[in-house]
């Protein structure tokens, strides 16, 4: 599905903040995989999904998405392979725009704009069933402007117009992280519904342990700009977040350093 | 003295409404794209340049102001590209573009203004017949908020909100955020010269400092409508006829401190000011007067409807 293949990416090269966030990466996706990522501060989660999104070019290395080599695609030509949630509430929605208005956007994403309706009536109430199943009462506010719902409701919208379309990869960049624990939980529900019933490929970076061992069926740990650690299938089930610590010492020579992550540990 | 005034309305709310076609090619950059576009202090004198120096070589008027209309498109064009191809911030590639008007409406002229009547021309409107000029000004008006009411709704117009609304979320729902803004910056600046357009024939001459300040004259008028319309009405057509109705007050308000003695070189100062303050009240209010929100009123960070 997704194959990876050596990718590194510095940013401000040649200056004294030159930092290498990707560092010869690597990592193959099977069809279907829900990989949750962990790593320690600046270990290049977010960077790798950034990559893979297309928010700037890769410095060397390749991406193939489905057979496609998606490595010097533009972003926005990209997006109709993606599905993408973003950690600020804020940044997946557009806040003056309906419900219904954001979500038929992201139901044409990676389609040509046309002149006919932006959103159609048998939408409208496709619309509806949909955000039913989100059981947040939003069916009944679907031409209320997104501006006006909570973090979590926002994320939650955010996901839904991230399966629409049926995207052949799902990017989750810490999306629970600036919700209370409660909605956060409640979010991450949502997730798992969702991508089961889509069946879509994710890699949900998490900076809760516990949720990257309890959700998914793989979980990989970054450090440095790579993946240091892979777990999948009966092995995962079986992980307590105190092996995870004793794997990542040995992994990498060094103390798990993610103050969040330590917090919520 | 008051019957004097009371003559002065009817040509105030002409050219009131024909500023405020201007001023709703402003807000399509400003209010729905979050640029400060002023390319327009340029292209309103260019869509009046081309259908000035055409309707005097004798070319039917409508020809001209469909001219004047694609002129203006061009100079959208221009800056657009100076911005996404170039990488110049919005507002220098408005100003750049606006210097190059200069010249260009110079030479579309061939000189500093050109004069021409309705008595000699055959024009769609002019200061001589007030009346027809305005039901023929209002048609423009109507036709051009439903055009862009229509146009709005569509998938096309949505990807364009969405650019002006969210640039993160645009591209990652697939929108190429450089063409939507060229588009924006099209459709601005093709409104701007048909109003340009308008103008001209309307005080019957074209003139190369007509245009200086429009960007100032259309943001105060769709600051004066959104102030009035946007708790009244929601509707986004409802808005746009505000941001006409803002130009005619704006009018009024001009003719009225004219007709009081007021040193008409003082005007623009003055417009500048009340636009500056305007601009700042949103911004003092949310640092001086935000209350702290009730998280039970917003309902804020609860995702359950029973939590």
């Amino acid at each position: 599905m997704l194959e990876i293949k050596n990718i590194s990416k510095t940013f401000n090269p040649g200056t004294v903040n030159a930092k290498t966030a990707l560092n010869g990466l690597s990592l193959v996706l099977n069809d279907g995989d829900f990989v949750t990522v962990i790593g320690g501060n600046g270990a290049g989660k977010s960077t790798m999904l950034n990559a893979i999104a297309g928010t700037w070019r890769v410095d060397s290395g390749s991406i193939i998405l489905d057979g496609v080599d998606i490595t010097g695609m533009p972003e926005y030509k990209r997006a109709k392979f993606l599905g993408r949630v973003f950690q600020d509430p804020m940044m997946g929605t557009a806040a003056d725009m309906q419900i219904d208005e954001n979500l038929a956007i992201a139901a044409r994403r990676g389609k040509h704009h046309t002149l006919k309706w932006g959103v159609t009536k048998k939408e409208k109430a496709e619309y509806k069933e949909l955000l039913k199943q989100l059981d947040l009462g939003l069916e009944e506010r679907i031409t209320s402007k997104v501006g006006l719902l909570s973090g979590g409701q926002r994320q939650a919208v955010t996901l839904l117009m991230a399966s629409l379309n049926q995207p052949k990869l799902l990017l989750l960049d810490e999306h629970t992280a600036a919700l209370d624990p409660k909605t956060a939980s409640k979010v991450l529900d949502i997730t798992d519904k969702i991508v089961n019933e889509n069946k879509l490929t994710t890699i949900m970076i998490t900076h809760n342990m516990r949720d990257a061992i309890k959700h998914g069926n793989r979980l990989i740990m970054m450090h440095e700009g790579r993946v240091i650690i892979d777990i999948k299938g009966e092995e995962k089930k079986k992980l307590t977040v105190e092996d995870l610590l004793g794997m990542f010492t040995k992994a990498s020579g060094s103390e798990f350093a993610n103050d969040r992550a330590m917090l919520s540990k | 003295m008051f019957l004097n005034w009371l003559g002065t309305l009817p040509g105030a709310v002409a050219q009131g409404a024909i500023w405020g076609i201007m001023a709703v090619g402003v807000y399509i950059t400003y209010k729905i794209l979050d640029i400060a576009d002023l390319t327009v202090d340029g292209s309103l004198c260019t869509g009046a340049a081309v259908c000035a120096i055409m309707v005097t070589s004798g070319v039917n008027v409508w020809v001209a102001m469909l001219c004047a209309l694609i002129a203006g498109m061009i100079t959208g064009l221009v800056t657009g590209l100076f911005h996404t191809l170039m990488g110049i911030p919005p507002i220098l590639a408005g100003i750049l573009t606006q210097l190059m008007l200069w010249s260009v409406n110079l030479k579309i002229m061939g000189k500093a203004n050109i004069a021409f009547s309705a008595r000699n021309n055959k024009l769609l409107i002019s200061t001589l017949q007030t009346n027809t000029s305005l039901i023929w000004i209002f048609v423009f008006v109507i036709v051009i908020i439903a055009i862009l009411y229509c146009f709005f709704g569509t998938e096309l117009g949505m990807s364009l909100r969405s650019t002006g609304n969210n640039l993160h979320m645009s591209q990652a729902q697939g929108i190429n955020i450089n063409f939507t803004k060229v588009l924006g910056l099209v459709i601005s600046n093709g409104i701007v010269a048909l109003s340009g357009a308008l103008l001209a024939q309307y005080q019957g001459y074209a003139d190369i400092n007509m245009g200086r300040g429009a960007i100032v004259i259309g943001l105060a008028a769709v600051i004066i409508g959104e102030t009035l319309f946007s708790r009244i009405a929601k509707n986004f057509a409802v808005r746009l006829a505000g941001v006409v109705v803002g130009g005619i007050i704006y009018f009024f308000v001009y003719q009225t401190v004219i007709f009081l003695g007021l040193d008409t070189d003082l005007l623009k100062m003055l417009s500048a000011i009340v636009v500056a303050v305007f601009l700042a009240v949103p911004y003092w209010k949310k640092k001086y007067f935000t209350k702290v929100k009730s998280t039970s009123k917003t309902n804020g960070g609860e995702v359950s409807k029973n939590a």
